[in-house]
């Protein structure tokens, strides 16, 4: 059994309101801090924890926190994104919804570290009821004194606002979140200048995701060192992982860093392996954005070891025989699932939520959506396999923010290693489209 | 200062440039294409992605190179910097691609176009595209939408470059128009159904890369190739306004009016509407003579014929400037039936 630090009491009774959170130890952190501890030495904590982003890309919270410039007599910002939409993923959801107070603690902390007197949650659109949630567990807090002017009266204090967003994925990528918690159209700017330089209202911005801002408590009430303990390697600490799709216990499981995808996916513990007792397929393991890989491979590396829950372990092989921790959004899919048609629909997802901003995003989605529709449909050609992996190419890297990429990857890595099945809803049209059709031939491993 | 070398030349230029900027100042084919990024706008640039480059250093201190192509119009230089752009493969490579994704949703309307010949886009593909499309589903197509008499609204052929967007903000009181909708359905419109009507919204005509924003009193008139553009100026009674123009003659006649472009078609100095779609007969202009086209564009290819000037506007010149015009004559001078 793994330990919990985020999630150990999320099923206590009342736990959303702020007596009982602190009674079950809520807010120490933010003693600790504020009566003991100098801002440099919680984001000191923080660097020698190695916490690593969770909303994603995996980049070590204490390093941005490090690069925060701190010009004098000018407002910094902390920003906790919370704006979770990559399908497959919905660990910040619950955490928020269960856990409100956690949010909060780790914002007055993280704001404290960073030096900021007005910090803002960003929430996605379709969390409306999350955000009622949020506010009544600040206005908790500020009744507690927690939060407002001269918190615990150390003199420091804070001002936290919750704000929805309007419900568009592309929100969720930092400098569109900036844009959006402006009041303008949620585009992603030009980087550099990066947040930490011009971020909200062009001052110094650190823009976190909800787990990455829910650990720091934990951090610091156990100190950094006692935090990187737990894990492997330079993937430290613990991960909500949002497991759904075909298994037999789909849910969010905080796990520690290291933990075998064998162990996770078959095991009672976890996800209790696949459901009506089928075969695993392949597996999406970090959000819809990251490479999808066969069982063969999520199950264990190209070289034969066992594949870890772990940003090493899972990127393993690159992009040709590896993928990403990315949200921690696991999906699973069984014998019966058609790679083609999955493909099809996380395309036309990242069609949906492009910004339009730069043209071969903009341009390219909507050109992968199409293809793949009629490749599902049985009305495609080879060449139209060839064409995807081609577009999905011009569009990786040459885009503004990484929604470009989010939406190549996951094509590339369908036909790179579900190729047959692609040329099989080619060359056996009638059968591929018929309902309930699968493909049961050998996916591509290298 | 910082030097750095584009594409194997080196150049000095001051901190805060731009590498196009920079690449400008050294001039000719190896300048990247720009199709969104416009100088006298703030805040223009990086979202065509038409001028991404190669650093293959990215300065003296840090001599990595940068993991991506980064665009051109918007990285600021470093000291020791290292660019390719005409001579990366990978980098003409990736211009392909994105003439490619700027095609596969335009109309291909240049023979009805009133932009053809002066289009960015259509210099751009023809310069990095290819002849063939693999696009071989229907084109996006939006409802029409009537932005006011004077300037005609094509959103088929926008690229989004979001240059009139940030002409709006900065030359104008108030910005009616925007991008509507997000992806490859997002369009210039006004909400709902405006009328773009200002002093200076003409100006979104000539900022504009393709034919998205043209001349409503120019449309169908003549292919811009058979008009001969003259610069002239007038006192425009609106401060804000330079009164300096190119009038593009078909015979006698002005056809139309625009602001003055230099040889990367940005516009440095505004005029205003009444310039623009008020004033077009000779004797409302001072001439000044032809006005310099680059001789790759089409509109170099034919032959220049002197415009005719109202002898009203010569017998208000000083005589110096009379006698010089004689001896070395830009213009033809003489009555309008000569």
């Amino acid at each position: 059994m793994g330990r919990k630090l985020l999630t150990e009491h999320i099923n206590v009774e009342g736990i959303n309101t702020f007596e009982v959170y602190r009674k079950h130890g809520g807010y120490r952190s933010v003693e600790k801090a504020l009566k003991t501890m100098t801002p440099d030495e919680v984001t000191e904590e923080v660097k020698k924890s190695g916490l690593r982003g969770r909303g994603g890309a995996g980049f070590p919270a204490g390093m941005k926190w490090g690069f925060l410039a701190k010009p004098e007599g000018v407002p910094r910002y902390l920003v906790c994104n919370a704006d979770e939409s990559e399908p497959g993923t919905f660990k910040d959801r619950q955490l928020m919804t269960k856990l409100p107070h956690l949010l909060i603690e780790g914002m007055i902390t993280g704001s404290y570290a960073l030096g900021a007197r007005t910090s803002y949650i960003y929430i996605r659109g379709e969390l409306l009821y999350v955000l009622r949630i949020l506010e009544k567990a600040i206005a908790e807090a500020y009744a507690a004194g927690f939060l407002g002017e001269n918190i615990l009266g150390s003199g420091y204090s804070l001002d936290l606002h919750v704000h929805p967003g309007a419900g568009a994925y592309i929100c969720g990528e930092e400098t569109a979140l900036l844009e959006s918690l402006e009041g303008k159209r949620g585009n992603p700017r030009n980087k550099p200048p990066f947040p930490a330089v011009q971020g909200l209202y062009a001052r110094p911005t650190v823009v976190n995701n909800v787990e990455t801002i829910a650990a720091v408590p934990v951090i610091v009430n156990e100190g950094g060192d006692e935090y990187a303990k737990i894990g492997i390697g330079k993937s430290t600490g613990t991960k909500l992982i949002s497991a759904c799709g075909h298994l037999n216990k789909p849910g969010i499981y905080e796990i520690e860093l290291g933990l075998p995808v064998e162990e996770f996916i078959y095991s009672d513990e976890y996800c209790g392996g696949i459901w009506k007792g089928r075969e695993l397929k392949a597996v999406v393991a970090g959000g819809s954005s990251v490479p999808i890989l066969p069982k063969e491979l999520i199950l264990k590396t190209a070289a034969g070891e066992n594949r870890l829950m772990s940003y090493e372990s899972l990127s393993d092989g690159g992009f040709v025989t590896g993928t990403m921790l990315g949200s921690g959004g696991f999906i699973a899919m069984d014998e019966t699932t058609c790679i083609v048609k999955n493909t099809w629909n996380f395309s036309r997802f990242y069609h949906h939520e492009s910004c339009g901003q730069c043209s071969p995003c903009r341009e390219g989605t909507g050109w992968l959506e199409k293809v793949l529709h009629r490749l599902e449909h049985g009305h495609g050609s080879m060449h139209d396999i060839d064409l995807i992996v081609s577009v999905a190419k011009q569009i990786e890297g040459n885009t503004i923010c990484p929604l470009g990429e989010a939406a190549a990857w996951p094509v590339a890595a369908a036909v790179r290693h579900f190729r047959h099945e692609f040329e099989w809803h080619v060359t056996n049209p009638k059968e591929a489209t018929a309902p309930g059709a699968v493909y049961r031939g050998a996916a591509v491993l290298a | 200062m910082a030097k750095i070398t584009f594409d194997g030349i080196e150049i000095e230029v001051p901190d805060g440039t731009t590498i196009l900027n920079a690449a400008r100042q050294i001039g000719g084919g190896i300048v990247p294409p720009a199709m969104c990024y416009y100088t006298p706008l703030k805040g223009t640039g990086g979202k065509c992605r038409a001028c991404l480059v190669k650093v293959a250093a990215g300065s003296a201190k840090d001599p990595r190179p940068m993991p991506k192509l980064v665009a051109s119009c918007i990285t600021t230089v470093q000291d020791g910097m290292v660019v390719e752009n005409t001579i990366s493969q990978q980098v003409m490579d990736v211009r392909k691609g994105i003439v490619e994704m700027l095609l596969i949703n335009h109309p291909l309307d240049c023979p009805v176009c009133d932009q053809a010949g002066e289009c960015d886009l259509q210099d751009f593909a023809f310069e990095h595209g290819v002849s063939t499309t693999r696009y071989e589903e229907e084109r996006r197509t939006f409802e029409k939408i009537d932005i006011g008499p004077l300037i005609q609204l094509h959103m088929t052929r926008c690229i989004l470059c979001y240059r009139c967007v940030y002409t709006a903000d900065q030359l104008t009181p108030e910005r009616v128009h925007g991008v509507l909708g997000r992806g490859d359905a997002s369009e210039i419109g006004t909400y709902i159904e405006n009328i773009i009507d200002n002093e200076f919204s003409g100006n979104v005509i000539d900022v504009c890369p393709v034919g998205a924003l043209t001349d409503k009193t120019f449309r169908f008139k003549q292919r811009v190739w058979f008009t001969k553009p003259v610069n002239a100026h007038r006192a425009c009674e609106n401060e804000k306004c330079c009164g300096k123009v190119t009038l593009w003659y078909k015979g006698k006649d002005v056809l139309r009016v625009t602001a003055r472009k230099d040889e990367y078609g940005e516009v440095k100095e505004w005029i205003c509407n009444t310039c623009r779609f008020d004033k077009k007969e000779t004797s409302d202009w001072v001439l000044e003579g032809p006005a310099h086209i680059n001789r790759a564009s089409v509109i170099a290819q034919n032959h220049y014929e002197l415009p005719v000037v109202n002898p009203q506007v010569i017998a208000d010149l000083p005589e110096s400037t009379t006698r010089e015009l004689e001896r070395n004559p830009p213009l033809r001078l003489g009555g309008l039936n000569n």
